[in-house]
């Protein structure tokens, strides 16, 4: 018998664990200033996600999904893509917000349950936060598909994580992203768990990369705690899709540090070793590793850095705690471009009831 | 030709769905528009509902205004997901910095001896959803004037089309890019007897029983409801002012029906203007049929004749 298709799913690192070069420095890393601003964006969010984390156990915010682990894969991406190109989030990709430009206030605003936090100042064109698992993909490829109807030259990048694979919806965007060609990435960000459910029992799959094969797009796996590869092969494949060569399928390999969210205990179902055994492989530590010999770092940076990211991290938690609850006509005003006269009478109602409570 | 229109005015107008190009849709209703416009703006998808539902999403938030065809509404529902948790709330959980002007076009409803799954009359689940529109016109004329202002809306409009309505009548439509108004009813008749509520296709039997029912020395007034989401109560609280008779006549299963929330309106608001009680003239609370029963199933004539007898006789 003849083979009629074969594939193969390449893996990509640039830093080892310890910090090592496995493989020549992409151009971007040879500008110690942006690799700098790389690492420091990452230390911001390590620093913020435990402020989150902290502001929800003592009953300032709710349920709130931690990025542990994830820093480098988020940043990353944040920094291949370009303002203009569209992001299509799941709901823990803090990293790669924060570096577009939405601030630590409208996260937090949001999930503290308040939908203007949605409405980021910057960017404006990027999609919110996406529950409903794998959905995103499509408003991705449905992006890319207007930028190529329109004839601008803009990507569209979607996360998915790795439960989220399992979906039909992701299926379809990988498809019509396919059958179409269109300018638009798609992210898997394999941190090993769904909840409590890990990769093994989602797929026979031997790799996620490789879904991209039964829809005719090229795949790649990479080291997700490794920013600099991260950055690189999303970088290749935003630049492939901007000029014609159509999307592509990454994933990057990472670790779920935290729970699945505030409301979830990992302790139930994945063992204390395992866990032990991923914060060696954690992003920061290669990364800084890295910087040292490199040159780069020193421990009174690393201090001065910390103390930096705890006053802007304080900051924005100052400025949301100090929003006021918003009024019972937000549940109306948004609903559509103008209130149908019939939603009128609920407006008013909502109105008398609501003055009346204490916003819990 | 209301797409014609559009397309021509506005080069954010695009149209999706199964078969919608070179075949011109399975009813015909975009034939010939991707030779006049393209295979840009008129595409063929992947076979996939869901992914015509969230490729509007996203091409709604980025700039075009789809008008998307889902080949009959009783395939709509892998599309339901992308609808109610993104399509519905984009503007209101992003406070107005995204949105989607989009169109779901679909068929709706039975008796055209359609396979198992072509015949559904399901908008009450779409009537449940808030931040959408449900719009169902009830001739040709209507089609044409909904479909543009349907087009032209900011925000997402859910767009049944009765079949009998495109196998039934004839009609001639004025192609001047004329749209009719959106969240009213239209009177199709007067009359000062008795109120009676219908929309879609419905509108065909009820007509002829009112047809009748004048004979019997009954004068009723006929109301298409048009946009099913949100209702517009004032018109027919008015109506029923005047009539003191409500009847409801709709192919939908009657269970938590449009017709019952239509009641319900009327109940609260003017049941001192009724002298009789409400009465629904509904499709049953059961399968649609495959096409053998599918004429017992849809309300006939004679049912909504003796629902009006009855409104009389209480």
């Amino acid at each position: 018998m003849k083979a009629v298709a074969e594939f193969k799913i390449h893996y990509r690192q640039i830093l080892g664990p310890g910090g090592e070069l496995v493989a020549p420095l992409p151009t971007f890393a040879q500008d110690a200033a942006e690799v700098l601003r790389m690492y420091e964006a990452m230390t911001l969010v390590r620093v913020f996600d435990a402020k989150a984390v902290n502001l929800q156990r003592t009953g300032q915010l709710g349920t709130y999904p931690s990025c542990l682990g994830h820093e480098a894969a988020h940043v990353g991406v944040g920094a291949a893509m370009r303002a203009e190109d569209v992001l299509a989030p799941v709901y823990r990709e803090f990293g790669t917000q924060l570096w577009r430009g939405v601030t630590m206030t409208e996260i937090l605003t949001y999930w503290a349950g308040d939908e203007r936090g949605n409405d980021f100042a910057v960017p404006r064109q990027d999609f919110a936060w996406c529950v409903p698992i794998a959905t995103q993909t499509l408003h991705a490829a449905g992006a890319a598909m207007a930028f190529k109807i329109l004839k601008e030259p803009r990507c569209a990048l979607a996360y998915i994580g790795d439960g989220g694979t399992s979906e039909g919806a992701f299926y379809e965007a990988l498809n019509l992203a396919g059958s179409r060609a269109l300018p638009v990435v798609f992210v898997i960000v394999n941190n090993g768990w769904a909840i409590s459910v890990p990769v093994k029992a989602q797929t026979a799959a031997q790799t996620l990369a490789q879904k991209a094969v039964s829809a005719g797009i090229p795949g790649v796996q990479v080291d997700g705690n490794d920013v600099f590869a991260v950055r690189a092969v999303v970088g290749e494949a935003l630049e492939a899709a901007r000029h014609g060569g159509g999307p592509s399928l990454i994933e990057a390999l990472t670790y779920r540090l935290s729970d699945h969210t505030t409301a979830d205990d990992a302790s139930r179902y994945r063992s204390a070793q395992e866990v032990k055994d991923a914060w060696a492989l954690e992003p920061l530590i290669r990364f800084r590793a890295y910087l040292r010999n490199a040159g780069l770092w020193e421990a009174a940076k690393e201090k001065a850095l910390l103390d930096q990211c705890a006053s802007k991290v304080d900051a924005a938690v100052t400025e949301y705690l100090g929003k006021a609850k918003p009024s019972t006509d937000a549940m109306f005003d948004h609903l559509f471009a103008a209130l149908p006269s019939q939603l009128r009478e609920q407006r008013l109602v909502a109105r008398k009831y609501g003055a009346k409570s204490s916003g819990h | 030709m209301a797409h014609g229109w559009e397309m021509q005015h506005d080069a954010n107008v695009v149209v999706i769905g199964q078969d919608v190009g070179a075949n011109g849709g399975v009813f015909r209703a975009t034939a010939g528009l991707q030779e006049r416009f393209g295979d840009d703006r008129v595409q063929d998808t992947p076979l996939a509902e869901a992914t015509i539902a969230g490729m509007s999403v996203g091409m709604a938030t980025h700039g075009l205004k789809p008008v998307a065809e889902i080949q009959f509404m009783g395939f709509l529902y892998p599309a339901l997901d992308q609808i109610v948790n993104h399509m519905s709330r984009m503007r209101n959980r992003t406070r107005g910095r995204l949105s989607c002007p989009v169109v779901i076009r679909m068929p709706h409803g039975g008796g055209i001896h359609a396979p198992e799954h072509h015949s559904e009359s399901t908008e009450t689940m779409l009537c449940h959803i808030p931040g959408i529109r449900v719009v169902c016109p009830s001739s040709p004329v209507r089609a044409y004037g909904l479909l543009l202002a349907a087009i032209r809306d900011p925000d997402p409009v859910m767009f049944l089309e009765p079949v009998r309505l495109y196998r039934a009548m004839r009609q001639e439509v004025n192609d001047d890019g004329q749209a009719l108004p959106l969240d009213v009813c239209f009177i199709l008749r007067e009359g000062c007897d008795v109120t009676i509520v219908t929309w879609g296709a419905m509108t065909i039997e009820t007509l002829r029983a009112v047809a009748e029912l004048d004979k019997r020395g009954i004068s009723a007034e006929v109301i298409d409801l048009a946009t099913l989401s949100p209702i517009d109560i004032e018109t027919i609280l008015a109506s029923v002012a005047k009539t003191g008779r409500l009847v409801i006549v709709h192919e939908a299963a009657r269970n938590v029906g449009v017709g019952a929330e239509i009641a319900a309106l009327v109940a609260e608001h003017s049941l001192f203007d009724l002298q009789s009680p409400i009465r629904r003239v509904a499709g049953f609370d059961t399968i649609m049929p495959l096409f053998k029963l599918e004429h017992d199933y849809i309300p006939g004539v004679q049912r909504i004749i003796d629902a009006v007898e009855l409104t009389f006789a209480d």
